[in-house]
């Protein structure tokens, strides 16, 4: 147990996080601009610009609230500064962080201008980076620990020996308390049955059929084609998966062998019955599916690629891994860990996973992943339906 | 000795291969991953690093077999020894 101990900073309602953000968060579309011209000013902040918020209503909206909200409450998150183009949605997304207890302030555009707002907002990040400085790294035990999972661009050796070996790790974490979570509802596409027996109940494997189910329909809704080039995406074929029925079950080698999924969480739900491994109903695509991780709570995430998917997310760490040896020779400054040795039998699994935990800690002690130094920051919110 | 495919399950149809430089003709050595077993095959094409070689005749219809798993259908015949891809297999989904 002892050696399964980190460095982390824990928050006001007792969370921990791996990483000190001062995320300059704007509500829309429309206040991005204001929101990099604070991350400008004040250095150490992080600005998280994206497309959307204005006219989405319904379910689409509850998503689309949840995600700013968790992305704010993340651990991960010291602080926040919120920007929007008027003070009401902005409050929300305000009053929803706050509940974390950590500091958090909005400020509106409206009747203010980009250049006052700019400046008072300036004013209260500079505050709020200083503060978070000083916070000290402690430490921190495993079953403070959420991780994610999500694989991309993969290709048959992901099945072979990138994602068993996060499953390897999920099947020596879980019995510690970690509390875990995979996703990707469609590349379950031809696993599901067996997807739906890993649940704890019945009742829960019941809940993942529905949601599975549901995909499905979109999916049938609006196809044109068997989804070749899509799902299976084109760097999937040229790696060798034919079909999305292969590449499901090496999508599924994540999450081990042992393991039971104890919820099925909507696209950024914070997991809320404790430790264990959790499914949440996301998109395939990577920077969708980490963007509603890291919302829900996740910290670091476990990120296999076969041809050499080079996605990151800003605020949670995304470590990479391939037993592609020729993604490990031409892309390896995108690799944090290289477990192609499984393809050549040289490297069991067992080896492999606890190859994984290491590098994991030693991320979650402050090591930069190889997408962080790269600068890979893909934020990129879920949309259900066109807005109003 | 060098592995240039694997399998991962004892009732599979297809292996997959792990070396970049395989040539038709080459009598190729395998591993089941289920069983630890080492079995022999001889390529027919050149199969690609990550691409599926057929372990047995597959018939067009048949179903095709990875993981112990249904993973789609043969829509060509295909030899022992064969690439196995897009263009004789297809999903049995969407």
């Amino acid at each position: 147990m002892g050696r399964y101990q980190f460095l982390g900073y824990r928050r006001e309602n007792g969370r921990v996080g791996i990483r000190n953000h001062v995320v300059i968060l704007p509500l829309d579309d429309l206040s991005n601009a204001a929101a990099e011209a604070v991350a400008n000013n004040i250095k150490g902040t992080l600005a998280l610009p994206h497309a959307y918020g204005r006219l989405q209503f319904g379910e689409d909206l509850e998503l689309f609230f949840r995600t700013l909200i968790g992305t704010g409450s993340n651990a991960n998150v010291a602080a926040c500064v919120v920007i929007g183009i008027e003070p009401g949605w902005t409050g929300r997304i305000v009053d929803g962080i706050a509940k974390t207890g950590k500091p958090v302030a909005g400020f509106a555009i409206e009747g203010n201008g980009d250049i006052t707002t700019i400046a008072n907002a300036s004013r209260k990040a500079r505050e709020f980076v200083q503060w978070a400085s000083e916070k000290q790294r402690e430490s921190c035990s495993i079953e403070e620990l959420f991780v994610s999972t999500k694989c991309g661009e993969s290709d048959t050796t992901s099945g072979l020996g990138s994602c068993p070996t996060v499953g390897n790790l999920i099947d020596k974490l879980d019995p510690l308390g970690a509390t875990t979570c995979f996703g990707e509802t469609s590349e379950l596409t031809g696993a599901e049955v067996v997807c739906a027996s890993r649940a704890a109940t019945k009742e829960i494997g019941e809940k993942f059929m529905q949601v599975f189910r549901a995909y499905q329909e979109v999916i049938e809704r609006h196809k044109t084609s068997d989804l070749s080039e899509s799902q299976p995406t084109k760097g999937n074929i040229a790696g060798g998966l034919t079909t999305i029925e292969e590449k499901a079950f090496g999508n599924f080698q994540k999450i081990g062998k042992k393991a039971k999924f104890i919820d099925v969480l909507k696209p950024a739900e914070a997991p809320a019955k404790g430790p264990g491994l959790y499914y949440m109903d996301t998109s395939s695509a990577a920077a969708e599916c980490v963007t509603l991780q890291a919302a829900a709570g996740f910290v670091v995430h476990l990120f296999p690629t076969g041809q050499g998917n080079v996605i990151g997310n800003p605020i949670e760490p995304v470590i990479k891994l391939t037993a592609n040896p020729k993604t490990a020779r031409t892309m390896s400054e995108h690799i944090d860990l290289d477990v192609s040795g499984i393809l050549r039998r040289e490297m069991t699994m067992d080896q492999a996973g606890d190859q994984l935990i290491e590098i994991m800690l030693r991320t979650c002690n402050g090591r930069l992943t190889c997408a962080e130094a790269l600068g890979h920051r893909e934020f990129v919110m879920t949309k259900l339906y066109q807005s109003a | 000795m060098e592995t240039h495919f694997i399998v991962h399950d004892k009732a599979d149809t297809v292996g997959v291969m792990v070396v970049e430089n395989a040539v038709p003709g080459q009598e190729l050595t395998g591993w089941i991953m289920e069983t630890d077993e080492t079995i022999a095959l001889k390529a027919l094409d050149a199969v690609p690093l990550g691409h599926k070689i057929a372990l047995k005749e597959i018939n067009s219809g048949d179903t095709v077999l990875k993981y112990g798993h249904d993973v789609g259908r043969a829509v060509a015949s295909i030899a022992k020894g064969n690439h196995v891809h897009v263009h004789n297999m297809k999903t049995k989904r969407w």
